[in-house]
């Protein structure tokens, strides 16, 4: 395969995902341009192993690659943070999940989730980013933050309720 | 069930992950319990405000210029450093477990040329400038412009209220014919319904999914009109806008 060929596939393949990685690597950075180094660092690891992507679901890959990538800078700029393991000391077992304060989502504004969103750890903040802005299964998340699908329901669970229970003590705060 | 039962899967109720037989016991307990229909409503609304487009970081055009330069660069090879080497084993683990987790074949594709046309005509779409020729959340609107422009008239539903907005309706070229392409807006995700005349006596088809390069995409006809959609929702929510279509078309 020719240069310019290989290039092209691999563009064809990757670029249309681009807004993916870099919400990805926004997210678990917490900086624009942080996100940008980790994503063009994600993107020469990707073209080097871009002959042995068979296809597939490229997205899953990419986000792979690019979680990796995160979790690299992570560990060089901000090791406290580094740590893709909880502490199963410190962040559980699951307390109840808040049940009688309901939350209504009128009741949110954009500032306040994404100031509670990035205060999760870094676990919680991954799976909820793989879940809800690109939509992806239990079985790709496992896939690509590399832990077991029980794993991918649990941390869910449990970043969903220090959401709901930041974001309730908020708007009580009012 | 048990309202703790509920607690622990409420989440994964709620992102569509639950076995069918998990599923009815939450919704008859749910009609229940009106404690844990609170929490499944504060859940829901927790996820609302989460899809928010606000929330989601779009790339910036220069960064895209960057990686195709990278891109081109490391087409050529290169001196090995040894902290390149340390890069190229952690990517070389990435790699092992990215072939471990999708072996060639192991999606279930649709190898055939009218996905890959689909797949094409997607992901163009979402260029600046390409999205829609009538930008218009009315059916009433979008459904006469196509008259005229191609050879059936294409159902053109108001899902609004399920959470799927109608942005508009485009002309597009797939598998040699012109079809109606409608699109809708999920948060921060946009749903491709390509339709076009199913060929004479093909019949019905139940709706069956698929993914494609990392797009979830549902395909089915009816009425004589075969569907295609395609976005990148999770297959949950794909399957789920493909059944509210299909309950709305006649």
């Amino acid at each position: 395969m020719g240069t310019r060929s290989s290039s092209e596939a691999f563009e064809r393949a990757l670029l249309p995902h681009l807004d993916a990685a870099y919400n990805l690597a926004r997210w678990l950075t917490r900086n624009g341009d942080d996100a940008e180094d980790v994503v063009q660092e994600a993107f020469v690891r990707a073209l080097r192993f871009f002959g042995g992507f068979h296809g597939g679901n490229a997205r899953a890959w990419l986000l792979t690659i690019v979680r990796n990538a995160c979790y690299d800078w992570l560990r060089r700029n901000r090791p406290a943070e580094a740590h893709d393991e909880l502490d199963e000391e410190v962040h559980g077992p699951s307390e109840p999940s808040p049940t009688a304060e309901d939350l209504l989502v009128e009741q949110v504004d954009r500032v306040r989730v994404q100031r509670a969103l990035e205060e999760l750890p870094p676990a919680f903040r991954e799976v909820l980013i793989l879940r809800e802005f690109e939509g992806l299964s239990y079985k790709e998340i496992a896939e690509v933050a590399g832990v077991k699908m029980g794993t991918v329901m649990s941390r869910l669970a449990r970043a969903r309720d220090a959401l709901q229970r930041q974001l309730t003590a908020d708007a009580g705060k009012r | 069930m048990t309202c703790a039962d509920f607690r622990r899967f409420v989440d994964a109720h709620l992102d569509g992950e639950l076995d069918l037989a998990r599923q009815a016991e939450m919704e008859e307990h749910l009609r229940s319990c009106p404690a844990c229909s609170r929490l499944a409503a504060a859940r829901q609304s927790l996820r609302t405000a989460l899809r928010s487009e606000e929330l989601y970081f779009r790339s910036p055009a220069r960064l895209e210029q960057r990686v195709r330069a990278a891109a081109r660069q490391g087409d050529r090879p290169r001196l090995v450093t040894s902290s390149r080497i340390g890069a190229a084993l952690a990517a070389a683990a990435v790699l092992a477990a990215a072939m471990f987790l999708w072996p060639p074949g192991s999606d279930r594709s649709w190898s055939d040329r009218t996905a890959q046309d689909v797949v094409s005509a997607h992901v163009r779409s979402l260029m600046p400038g390409h999205l829609t020729d009538v930008p218009s959340s009315e059916q009433h609107t979008v459904r006469p412009w196509f008259a005229g422009k191609v050879e059936f008239a294409p159902p053109v539903v108001d899902l609004a209220g399920d959470g799927f907005a109608l942005v508009g309706g485009r002309l597009d070229y797939v598998a040699g014919k012109r079809v109606a392409a409608l699109v809708y807006r999920q948060g921060a995700h946009l749903i491709n319904l390509f339709a076009w005349p199913a060929p004479p006596r093909a019949g019905e088809t139940a709706e069956s999914a698929s993914t494609r390069d990392g797009y979830n995409m549902v395909r089915w006809t009816r009425g004589g009109i075969e569907f295609w959609a395609i976005s990148d929702v999770n297959a949950a929510e794909l399957r789920q806008f493909a059944a509210l279509v299909q309950s709305r078309v006649p």
